[in-house]
C-alpha cells in the first residue's frame, strides 16, 4: 500500500501520541498473541481469498457509491453517499467482524466475545458467529439491553448470549470493560472482537485495515463516476471512529482530501450533555489505549449522552484522536435534534432513511462552506430501521 | 530508603499487605482502617485509588470502588488522609491506581504530593513495564518512591527480568491469570519457577488468598501475601469494629 507512515500505520502502536496499549499484566498474554500474529494472517493468500469472497457473496460488497441528486440540488454541491447501510446487518460493523472471525479461527479461537452498545456490532458479531458456527458472548449493559430491546432479539436469535452489564454506568464503556475481565479469565479459548478502532494496540490498526475496503472502493467508484479518485472531501461520523477510518484510509496521505470527522453534540457541546469527545475530551487512558476522552479533574471517566447509541461513547480511536490534534481531519459537532431533521431530509429527498449515527454526519453539510463544483463523499455508515421508535417519536414534534 | 524498602530489609519473609479501596466503606474510613491494620501487626496496607473502570479488578474490588466513588472520594482528599495517618503510624503504604488518574493529576505533581504526604510505593496495573521504561522511568526513579510490577503466570522469563530491574519495592505475583478476586487453582509449578531464578526484588503473592492456608502457603514459597477481595468482604460484612480478627485469622500476632 500507497502512503508514509504519517497516519496511515501506527509506530509501535502508536499514532503520534496516542494509542499504545495500556493494559495491565494479565491482558499481555492475549493481546500479545494477536499482536505477534494479526499482520501475517493478514497477509495469508488464503485469509485475502476467503476474506474477499465472504465480503463480496455474504456481504454484498462491493456497496454503491450512489450520486445523490436531489440532496445535491437542496446543497448546490456535489454529494456521493457511499452506501454502507445496503451491507448485511445494516451497518459497516460487520466489514471488522468476518475480518475478525477468519483472525480468531486461525488462532485457534472456540470462543468470540464482544462488547456492544446499541447492539449493532453486537449483531455483527452474533451474525459471523452463527456463520462460523463458533460460540458468541455479548456483553451490553444493563440499561442498553432495555433501550436496544430489537438488537437484543436479534442477537438472541442468530443464537448468542447476552450478558448485562451491571457495572459502573451499565453502559457500552462498562460492557467493553466486562469484555476485558472475560478475556483476562479465559484467555486460551476466546478471542475479543472489539467493535471500532479502539482499544489497546494492535486493534486500532487491524479495524482500520478491515475497514478500508470502505476507501479502497471509493477510490475505483469516484474515479468511474467523476474521472478522479479524489473529492474535495470525506464526511463521516465518528463513535469510536471505524466507519471514518475505513473511509478515510486510503486518501489520509492525500492531503488534497479535506477529511470532516462529526462527532455527537448531544443537547449541545457545553451542555454537560454530549459525546463530543475531541471537544470537551483531554489526553488520557481508556480501554487501553492513550488518546482523547471524556473525563473529569479526577481523570474518573465521564458517561457521555447522545441520541445515538452507536455515538455514545466517553472516548474516540486514538488514529482520530491523533487526526484532530495534527488538524489533518476537522470536527465538526452536530447536535441530538439537528441530526434527526438530517434523516428527514434524506428520508424526503432521497427515499432513504439512515442511521442516526449517519445522520449526524449528513448533518454536517448544513455546517461545511460548500462550492458548487465540490465533490462530497458522505460515508453513509448504516440504515435506520433500528432508530425508526427515535425517528417516529421525535417526527411528531417536527 | 523509604519505609518499604527499611521493611523488606529488617524482616525477609511473613510479610502481610492488606489491600483496601480508600474511603471505603465510609469516606473517612480510610484513617481508622490503616490504623487498625497497623495494630493488628500487618507489614504493609495498599490504598487503592478507587477508579470508575477498574479492568483488572473483579466484583468485590470493583464495588468498593463504585461505593467510595459515590462516597465523595478523591484523590486530593486521599493525600489528606495519608497526611493525617502519617501523624500517627508509619506502616509502609502503596498506592494501587490506574494510570489515567496520575496522568490527570499531572505525573510530577502526582509524584511530589506521594513524597510530601509519605507514599512509600506505587502499583499502577495498567501501566506496561516497556511505556513505563521508555517514558516514565527516569521522573518515577527520580523519587523516593517503590514501584513495583505485576507478574502472572504466563509471563515470560525476559519481561520478568525486566520488571525486576524496573521494580524497587517487590514484586507483585498474581498467583493466576485472572481477574482480583476470582476463585483460582493454585500453580506452585508457577511459584517454584520464580523462586528459581532469583531475583532482586522480594516477592509477594496477590489474588485469591483469603485465609489461613493460603497465607501460609504464598510465605513457604514467597516473602508474603497480598490480601484484597477478602478484606473487603470482610469491611462489607462486619463494618470496622473487628479488624483485628481479621487478622489474626489469617496468622497469628508477629
Ligand atoms: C450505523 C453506525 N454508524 C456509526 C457507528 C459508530 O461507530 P464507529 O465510529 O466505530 O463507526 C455505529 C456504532 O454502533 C453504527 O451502528
Amino acid at each position: 500500500m500507497q502512503g508514509s507512515v504519517k497516519y496511515t500505520y501506527p509506530e509501535d502502536g502508536f499514532y503520534g501520541n496516542f494509542g499504545g496499549a495500556f493494559i495491565p499484566e494479565l491482558l499481555q498474554p492475549c493481546v500479545e498473541e494477536l499482536r505477534s500474529q494479526y499482520l501475517s494472517i493478514m497477509a495469508d493468500p488464503s485469509f485475502l481469498h476467503q476474506f474477499e469472497a465472504l465480503l463480496k457473496d455474504y456481504v454484498g460488497r462491493p456497496t454503491p457509491l450512489y450520486y445523490a441528486h436531489r440532496l445535491s440540488k437542496h446543497y448546490q454541491s456535489h454529494i456521493y453517499l457511499k452506501r454502507e447501510d445496503l451491507c448485511h446487518t445494516g451497518a459497516h460493523k460487520v466489514n471488522n467482524t468476518i475480518g475478525q472471525i477468519l483472525v480468531a479461527q486461525r488462532l485457534g479461537k472456540q470462543r468470540i466475545i464482544a462488547e456492544t452498545g446499541a447492539g449493532q456490532h453486537g449483531v455483527a458479531t452474533a451474525t459471523v458467529c452463527a456463520l462460523m458456527g463458533l460460540e458468541c458472548i455479548v456483553y451490553m449493559g444493563e440499561k442498553d439491553i432495555v433501550r436496544q430491546a430489537p438488537n437484543v432479539q436479534r442477537m438472541k436469535m442468530l443464537g448468542a448470549e447476552v450478558r448485562p452489564a451491571k457495572s459502573g454506568s451499565k453502559t457500552l464503556k462498562d460492557a467493553t470493560n466486562e469484555a476485558i475481565r472475560d478475556w483476562i479469565n479465559n484467555p486460551k479459548d476466546t478471542h475479543y472482537i472489539i467493535g471500532s478502532v479502539v482499544g489497546p494496540h494492535p486493534y486500532p490498526d487491524m479495524v482500520s485495515r478491515f475497514q478500508s475496503v470502505i476507501s479502497q472502493e471509493i477510490l475505483w467508484q469516484l474515479k468511474e463516476k467523476t474521472g478522479n479518485e479524489n473529492p474535495t472531501r470525506i464526511i463521516a461520523c465518528v463513535g469510536g471512529g471505524s466507519n471514518a477510518a475505513g473511509a478515510y484510509f486510503h486518501y489520509l496521505e492525500r492531503d488534497s482530501v479535506d477529511l470532516v470527522s462529526v462527532e455527537a453534540g448531544g443537547l449541545g457541546v457545553h451542555s454537560g450533555k454530549t459525546a463530543a469527545t475531541s471537544q470537551i475530551g483531554t489526553q488520557g487512558v481508556i480501554h487501553g489505549s492513550m488518546t482523547l476522552l471524556m473525563q473529569t479533574e479526577d481523570g474518573q471517566i465521564v458517561e457521555p449522552h447522545s441520541i445515538s447509541a452507536g455515538l455514545d461513547y466517553p472516548g474516540i480511536g486514538p488514529m482520530h484522536a491523533h487526526l484532530i490534534q495534527s488538524k489533518r481531519a476537522k470536527v465538526v459537532a452536530i447536535e441530538d435534534d439537528h441530526a434527526v431533521e438530517a434523516a428527514f431530509l434524506m428520508a424526503k429527498l432521497e427515499g432513504i432513511i439512515p442511521a442516526l449515527e449517519s445522520s449526524h454526519a449528513l448533518a454536517a453539510l448544513d455546517t461545511l462552506d460548500l462550492e458548487p463544483n465540490d465533490i462530497n463523499v458522505i460515508n453513509l455508515s448504516g440504515r435506520g430501521d433500528k432508530d425508526l421508535a427515535t425517528f417516529m417519536q421525535k417526527g411528531e414534534h417536527e | 530508603m523509604n519505609r518499604l524498602q527499611a521493611l523488606f530489609k529488617r524482616k525477609s519473609g511473613h510479610i502481610l499487605n492488606i489491600y483496601v479501596t480508600a474511603g471505603y466503606p465510609g469516606l473517612h474510613d480510610t484513617e481508622p482502617v490503616v490504623l487498625a491494620l497497623d495494630k493488628a501487626g500487618v507489614d504493609i496496607v495498599e490504598l487503592g485509588i478507587p477508579y470508575s473502570d477498574p479492568l483488572a479488578d473483579g466484583e468485590t474490588i470493583q464495588d468498593s470502588s463504585q461505593q467510595a466513588l459515590q462516597n465523595g472520594m478523591t484523590l486530593s482528599l486521599l493525600f489528606k488522609q495519608i497526611a493525617d495517618i502519617r501523624l500517627q503510624s508509619q506502616i509502609p503504604i502503596v498506592l494501587m491506581g490506574y494510570f489515567n488518574q496520575m496522568l490527570q493529576y499531572g505525573i510530577p505533581a502526582f509524584i511530589k504530593q506521594c513524597e510530601t504526604v509519605g507514599v512509600d510505593g506505587l502499583i499502577i496495573p495498567d501501566l506496561p513495564v516497556e511505556i513505563y521504561q521508555r517514558d516514565y522511568a527516569s521522573i518515577f526513579e527520580a523519587s523516593s518512591l517503590s514501584m513495583s510490577f505485576l507478574i502472572t503466570p504466563q509471563t515470560p522469563s525476559h519481561r520478568i527480568r525486566t520488571m525486576d530491574e524496573a521494580s524497587h519495592g517487590f514484586i507483585y505475583m498474581v498467583s493466576a491469570n485472572a481477574t482480583t478476586g476470582s476463585n483460582i487453582q493454585i500453580s506452585t509449578e508457577y511459584f517454584d519457577r520464580i523462586k528459581d531464578m532469583e531475583l532482586n526484588n522480594p516477592r509477594l503473592i496477590g489474588f485469591g488468598i483469603k485465609d489461613r492456608q493460603g497465607y501460609d502457603q504464598a510465605c513457604n514459597y514467597a516473602h508474603g501475601a497480598i490480601i484484597g477481595s477478602a478484606f473487603i468482604k470482610y469491611l462489607a460484612s462486619n463494618g470496622l469494629d473487628h479488624i483485628d480478627r481479621f487478622v489474626t485469622n489469617i496468622r497469628n500476632q508477629h
